[in-house]
């Protein structure tokens, strides 16, 4: 909280000397010693540090992959299978760097869904989720153009579907396309290009991440009751409680993380990626990576190529207006009895979303069960199914939260976070 | 701080600082422009990759019912002979049925209907179709299931346009120039 004042009390002559200077040492005291913490924050609250370290894990490993890889499309698969090789260490830092995308946005999804059960998007933190989205929008992006980089088929094949999407755009589509591949089809330009900017963005998250940590500080953080900070009885101090509530959710976090990265560290990749980018061949069958999935579903869920485009983003762009489309008062789902059974239908549309993007279209979704045609496609098909979820997905947004947010008998919110701690313990006890 | 009198016009009036704001605003504008389109321009196309928009190929090479496949442009393009029954086919089709209405005399040359030349690209999201797979005997494209016909029409899946048949001309009697 921004009203909060600074306790930091510089004690020997270098720090008196630097705080008058530079007072770095007080905003750090401030942020993460002394700053003061809703006292009822649980687990889920873990993965903000969580997402800190995954961005540093990244950061870190993607720089010294870059020492090695060479971005040319005669090289880059040798250069990556040589860092695999021959390079000392070069197979743990690129099963970490690989394995680290999909830990990293297996954080940022809980990280989001946390914040949707416990209204952390609500007034006064509206800018704060929205840098959250920006945040995401860009891991998408940086991921993406990283996927591309080993020049194996799904690489080269991965990057000519995602950027004709652009070039489904009427009129200027086409123009921008080409200017995008820097030629006529995805190629040496293209790969050169994404390097320098997979290279890029991570510092550009780094640089919204402390936007997104300023505006955390500025109105304080949210917690699982979703009543505002009252009094110093609800809170209590960053350094020791959260420091090391984090440290225990980063460790156990690591472990799941060391699971993927030395016993299964191909296992959420594809295979098709291990054979050198053919532009004359297309795999049989093409898939994002899996925490991609649930937006590649989207898109293939409508029959218009370009309004499958429009769809798509509109699911990343729906996320964004949050803030606005929620009209109940209470933040917490706890105290939303109706409410919550949508947010926990939500998660499972999203989930069979992921899952429908990894299946063809046409494949029925119950084996040797009797189907009809409706519109232009079987019923009992992964396109259907993908359509009703789909339509759960926006409807959620659109329709679900600002109605319900209006009909709804919230349950009584506690008049503090002290008062709903003290009700918690009388429960357990009574 | 007071201004010099003359400095003032009326009501409304420019007097020269709303001149000097409105002058370097627009070279600031100015300057900006000039920044930016080289910096926009250098990703498209270079120079190098433009020079290598055309290619030539011997149509001696292919065999009926075969299908030559060279890279273009970076992607594929598919050069078939198309057999006697497949150009029946092409040629039968009611033009009404079609989402992309085109005839297969206007995606061939006259004279050398046996030859079809197609930009190997499916006009969904640019995978490479597969020749002998689909329901119209033509391409059917594994990405998101867009079939195509023996003239490499669009007929079922999320595909918006035909398979594009680039411009190119005959040099000789079996000579192909692509582009």
């Amino acid at each position: 909280m921004s009203e909060h004042p600074s306790t930091y009390d510089p004690k020997t002559g270098v720090e008196k000397w630097l705080d008058q200077r530079l007072p770095i040492v007080r905003l750090a005291y401030d942020s993460f010693v002394d700053y003061p913490t809703p006292r009822n924050l649980n687990y889920w609250w873990t993965f903000g540090g969580i997402l800190s370290v995954c961005l540093v894990i990244q950061i870190i490993t993607g720089i010294i992959l870059a020492m090695h890889y060479v971005p040319h499309i005669d090289h880059a698969f040798a250069s990556v299978e040589r860092i695999m090789r021959d390079v000392n260490y070069g197979w743990l830092i690129r099963y970490v760097h690989a394995n680290g995308a999909s830990m990293f946005f297996f954080a940022v999804f809980i990280h989001m869904f946390r914040g949707l059960y416990y209204g952390s998007y609500k007034a006064p933190r509206e800018v704060l989720w929205i840098l959250g989205c920006i945040i995401f929008f860009l891991m998408i992006a940086t991921a993406f153009m990283g996927y591309v980089l080993p020049w194996g088929q799904m690489s080269f094949h991965g990057a000519v579907v995602i950027t004709n999407l652009i070039g489904s755009i009427p009129v200027i589509g086409g123009p921008i396309l080409t200017w995008l591949q820097g030629g006529f089809a995805v190629d040496q330009p293209t790969l050169n290009r994404f390097f320098s900017l997979h290279y890029l963005l991570p510092f550009v998250i780094a640089g919204v991440v402390i936007l997104h940590i300023w505006a955390l500080h500025v109105t304080g953080q949210n917690n699982p009751a979703g009543v505002e900070i009252k009094s110093k009885e609800d809170t209590v101090p960053f350094t020791p409680y959260a420091t090391v509530k984090d440290g225990l959710g980063i460790i156990i976090f690591l472990f799941l993380f060391a699971i993927f990265a030395f016993f299964l560290p191909n296992s959420l990749g594809h295979a098709d990626n291990y054979i050198p980018a053919n532009p004359l061949v297309t795999p049989a069958h093409i898939v994002p990576e899996w925490y991609l999935l649930p937006f590649y579903a989207i898109l293939r869920a409508v029959p218009d190529k370009f309004m499958g485009v429009v769809a798509m983003f509109a699911a990343i762009a729906v996320i964004f207006i949050l803030p606005w489309l929620d009209t109940s008062k209470v933040k917490s789902m706890r105290y939303r009895p109706v409410m919550r059974w949508f947010f926990v239908i939500f998660a499972v549309v999203c989930l069979g979303l992921g899952w429908c993007g990894a299946q063809l279209p046409d494949t029925p979704v119950i084996p040797g069960l009797p189907s009809f045609t409706l519109l232009d496609g079987a019923f009992n098909s992964y396109l259907w199914l993908t359509r009703f979820l789909t339509l759960y997905y926006f409807a959620f947004f659109l329709v679900i939260m600002p109605w319900i947010g209006l009909k709804e008998e919230p349950l009584p919110v506690p008049a503090s976070i002290s008062e709903a701690i003290l009700a918690e313990h009388a429960k357990k006890k009574g | 701080m007071s201004e010099p009198e003359k400095d003032h016009g009326g009501e409304g009036d420019p007097n020269r600082r709303d001149f000097i704001y409105i002058a370097a605003g627009a070279a600031a504008v100015g300057a900006v422009g000039a920044v930016v389109v080289p910096l926009v321009a250098q990703m498209n196309p270079a120079a190098d990759t433009l020079a290598m928009a055309s290619t030539e190929f011997d149509l001696s090479k292919v065999s009926e019912g075969m299908q030559v496949v060279i890279k273009w442009r970076g992607k594929p393009l598919f050069i078939r002979y198309r057999t006697p029954k497949e150009i029946a086919e092409a040629q039968d089709v009611n033009l009404s049925e079609l989402r992309d209405p085109q005839a297969d005399s206007d995606r061939v040359t006259k004279g050398k209907e046996q030859y079809l030349i197609l930009v190997g690209s499916c006009t969904h999201l640019g995978c490479v179709p597969t020749f002998g797979e689909g329901q119209f005997g033509g391409w059917f494209c594994p990405c998101h299931g867009s079939h195509y016909d023996t003239s490499g029409r669009i007929r079922l899946g999320p595909a918006p346009k035909n398979l594009v048949v680039p411009t190119y001309e005959y040099l000789t009697d079996t000579r192909v120039k692509i582009g």
